[in-house]
């Protein structure tokens, strides 16, 4: 395999940004976990992120997508500093952010903005939706031409509400509309980069839509960098131009969306794709069928090598001893980089089904002899 | 309900196909803000071993219809009207005791939150042997082999050793199986599985979407499977009934509905979903404004405020009169049916491309 390898290029950025906005090395986070009698100590720690590259581009988006548990959450936390980093560098703007103090972070932070995943809990219910949207303002004393209540008006208005609700509550708005004051409140500080972590997934489909629609069109015409973490992968397609794939606290596969929505070649990014539930024009029309078997495993004790080689069918020995690293393989395009030492061809179609589970499987098997 | 379409052989109500049969149900809660009528006057019917699938959005009603079909809901905070026949049996004036025989027997249901549908107290083993011992008066050994083959077959690894695991001790995914073994013990002929994914990650949902399809064939039971999610939907149901606002608006199979739908909230779901293989540059067209309560849901149609062919329809008749939904393939749209297809074709196809 080695002829497949090339050096590890620094990853390109696709499309408008010639520069990097934020760059993430070897990032990690261990949470610790005491246990022990009578003296509390530390048995081990729950690997949460461990050794994330990634970079965002000045007005690019990039999406981190992942299953629940993979640390993807813990990424978003660990750049926008609201924990603090076991080891790595954070750099934002070229300026070294991994462990800088409250003090320096001050001017960063306004840059820096999040919108939160659950509308309900991220906003203060004995607020006015004026004085949360203004909040920001006054903790980093701007005063904006005009005043600060003209400013909410406007931004209030550029989410798509009307500026007459400065004064109502966040109970009396629906969830697409609590999303949207979300929205305004990130966008109080006319930050350059938002972490916008599940963003709709706590909204209904008909609202999901109209959320991606405003974030996409702050994206493009304020030129705001998003780094958009989602479970789904239908709408992170729709609105990053760059994908990275996490699988455990680690990156195995990252790349511009073409390469990885249709030329993957990691094993687990295609079982993601192919567990899509879709509704397809045509019945399945030659979509590549992956069902793995059990669960994620335990990030306390993650496996040995890859992480992924417990739940892949191309595991062999070389994966439980050999970590593989995040290569550029021979044959994909620049900034498309995967770590696997067995890859899959690039391509989401597939003559065979892999089945995995072995209930699924011995109900098949009975099922095809009938 | 009238039928309008087919004179000559109008389906009876409790046809001897129809396994599960729903005649014109309202289930009505009084709350200190008014009257809630989270389910106006819905109509459907199940065959033995084929799946109902019921979309819709948050509060259109369809979990509280099948907590009905299972007399689980709050009788004192509650009305229930209309006919649920379930195999010739009257559901919605059956005593709690005769509702009990059926429960986990006859029909069993599949919970969206499996950890807080398992009770925490008590091993799986024993939440699992439960009804089997109580339908069919089996004994505690019996209804162990039983459990554990169950777990097999659902696959749960070495299921004698984690028959006496608690449900903490399982993972997400494998709660679920357990959910769907507790739920399949006394060979159910109906199941309703209520979001039984959503809690789950993709990869995991594939594994127990594909399951639960195949079991089905193995143990021919009826399933009514709710969900918000077409995707989930296109692949496990065979026909599909579209809830809007406690009511169906569209009915007729999965492959009419998905690929060839006919009422403006369809449409609206559909062309609001992004895909994996839909066009990037296109925006999506999300369904203006938000579901309404159902406190006073609005006049005539309830989908009016948010409709977008409105004006196609001459007079008022949208604001004022509810359009009714007939029998097998039909949607309760004024709209006629010449103005769907060519809204259909010139305006909604080329966005679902």
């Amino acid at each position: 395999m080695s002829e497949n390898l090339t050096l590890p290029a620094p990853q390109g950025t696709t499309g408008t940004s010639a520069e990097n906005l934020l760059e993430v090395k070897g990032l990690t986070k261990h949470f610790p976990i005491y246990g022990g009698f009578p003296i509390r100590r530390k048995v081990g720690a729950v690997q949460a992120v461990d050794g994330v590259d990634l970079t965002v581009g000045v007005a690019e988006s990039v999406g981190l997508v992942g299953e629940s548990g993979c640390g993807k959450s813990t990424t978003g936390r660990l750049i926008t500093r609201l924990l603090e980093p076991t080891a790595g560098t954070i750099t934002y703007a070229g300026q070294d952010i991994t462990h800088a103090s409250r003090r320096q972070l001050a001017p960063v932070r306004s840059e820096i903005q999040m919108i939160f995943q659950d509308p309900y809990s991220s906003l203060n219910p004995r607020q006015t939706v004026g004085s949360i949207i203004k909040s920001p303002m006054e903790v980093n004393g701007i005063e904006p031409e005009g005043g600060r209540e003209k400013k909410v008006r406007e931004l209030l208005e550029l989410v798509g509400l009307n500026p007459e609700h400065y004064n109502r509550f966040p109970h009396e708005f629906s969830g697409g509309q609590r999303q949207r004051i979300g929205v305004a409140r990130a966008l109080a500080l006319n930050p350059k980069l938002i972490v916008a972590d599940e963003p709709v997934s706590a909204l209904d489909v008909s609202i999901q839509a109209q959320v991606v629609n405003l974030l996409k069109e702050v994206q493009k015409e304020l030129g705001i960098a998003f780094l958009f973490i989602a479970h789904d992968l239908a709408v992170v397609r729709h609105f990053s131009q760059r994908v990275a794939v996490m699988y455990l606290g680690k990156v195995v596969e990252v790349g511009d969306r073409e390469s990885i929505y249709n030329g993957p070649r990691h094993p687990y990014t295609h079982a993601l794709l192919s567990a899509v539930p879709e509704v397809s024009a045509e019945e399945d029309a030659g979509r590549e069928r992956i069902r793995l078997s059990g669960d994620v495993p335990s990030p306390i004790h993650p496996p040995s090598g890859c992480r992924f080689r417990t739940r892949c069918w191309k595991a062999q020995d070389k994966c439980a001893t050999e970590e593989p690293p995040l290569v550029q393989l021979s044959g994909n395009r620049d900034g498309h980089l995967t770590a696997c030492h067995f890859p899959e061809d690039p391509t989401t179609q597939r003559d065979e089904d892999v089945v995995l589970d072995p209930a699924l499987r011995s109900l098949e098997e009975s099922a095809s002899e009938d | 309900m009238t039928t309008l379409t087919k004179t000559e052989d109008a389906p009876a109500p409790t046809g001897p196909e129809s396994f599960l049969s729903v005649r014109d149900l309202k289930v009505q809660f009084s709350t200190e803000d008014g009257i809630v009528k989270a389910v106006d006057g819905l109509s459907f019917d199940v065959e033995r071993g084929k799946t109902l699938g019921i979309v819709g959005e948050s509060g259109s009603g369809k979990s509280v219809t099948n907590l009905t079909i299972l007399g689980l809901h709050n009788p004192r905070s509650s009305t229930v009207d209309g006919e649920i026949v379930l195999d010739g049996k009257e559901l919605v004036t059956a005593t709690e005791r005769e509702l009990e025989q059926l429960r986990g027997n006859k029909m069993a249901m599949i919970f969206q939150d499996p950890l807080t549908a398992l009770s925490p107290f008590y091993t799986v083993g024993r939440q699992l042997s439960e009804p089997y011992m109580k339908h069919r008066g089996a004994s505690k050994k019996e209804a162990r082999d039983r459990a554990i083959q169950m777990l097999e077959k659902v696959g749960i690894p070495q299921p004698k050793v984690r028959f006496d695991d608690y449900p903490h001790q399982f993972s997400g995914g494998m709660r679920q199986r357990a959910m769907i073994a507790m739920a399949l013990m006394c060979d159910p002929d109906l199941l309703i599985a209520d979001e039984p994914t959503t809690a789950l990650d993709v990869t995991v949902q594939a594994q127990i979407l594909d399951l639960l399809k195949d079991l089905q064939q193995e143990f021919g039971s009826a399933i009514i499977f709710i969900t918000h999610d077409l995707g989930v939907i296109s692949h496990m149901a065979d026909d599909l009934l579209v809830m809007y606002a406690g009511r169906a608006v569209e009915r007729g199979s999965v492959r009419e509905v998905l690929h060839d739908p006919r009422h403006p909230y369809t449409w609206g779901l559909l062309s609001s979903m992004p895909r994996l293989d839909s066009d990037i540059d296109q925006q999506l067209t999300p369904i203006p404004g938000s579901p309404p309560s159902l406190l006073n849901p609005p006049s005539g149609c309830p989908f009016h405020p948010r409709c977008a062919f409105r004006d196609e329809v001459p007079g008022t008749l949208c604001t004022d009169v509810r359009p009714p939904l007939g029998e097998g393939r039909s949607t309760a749209c004024h709209l006629t049916p010449e103005q769907k297809q060519t809204i259909f074709i010139d305006k909604i196809q080329p966005r679902l491309r």
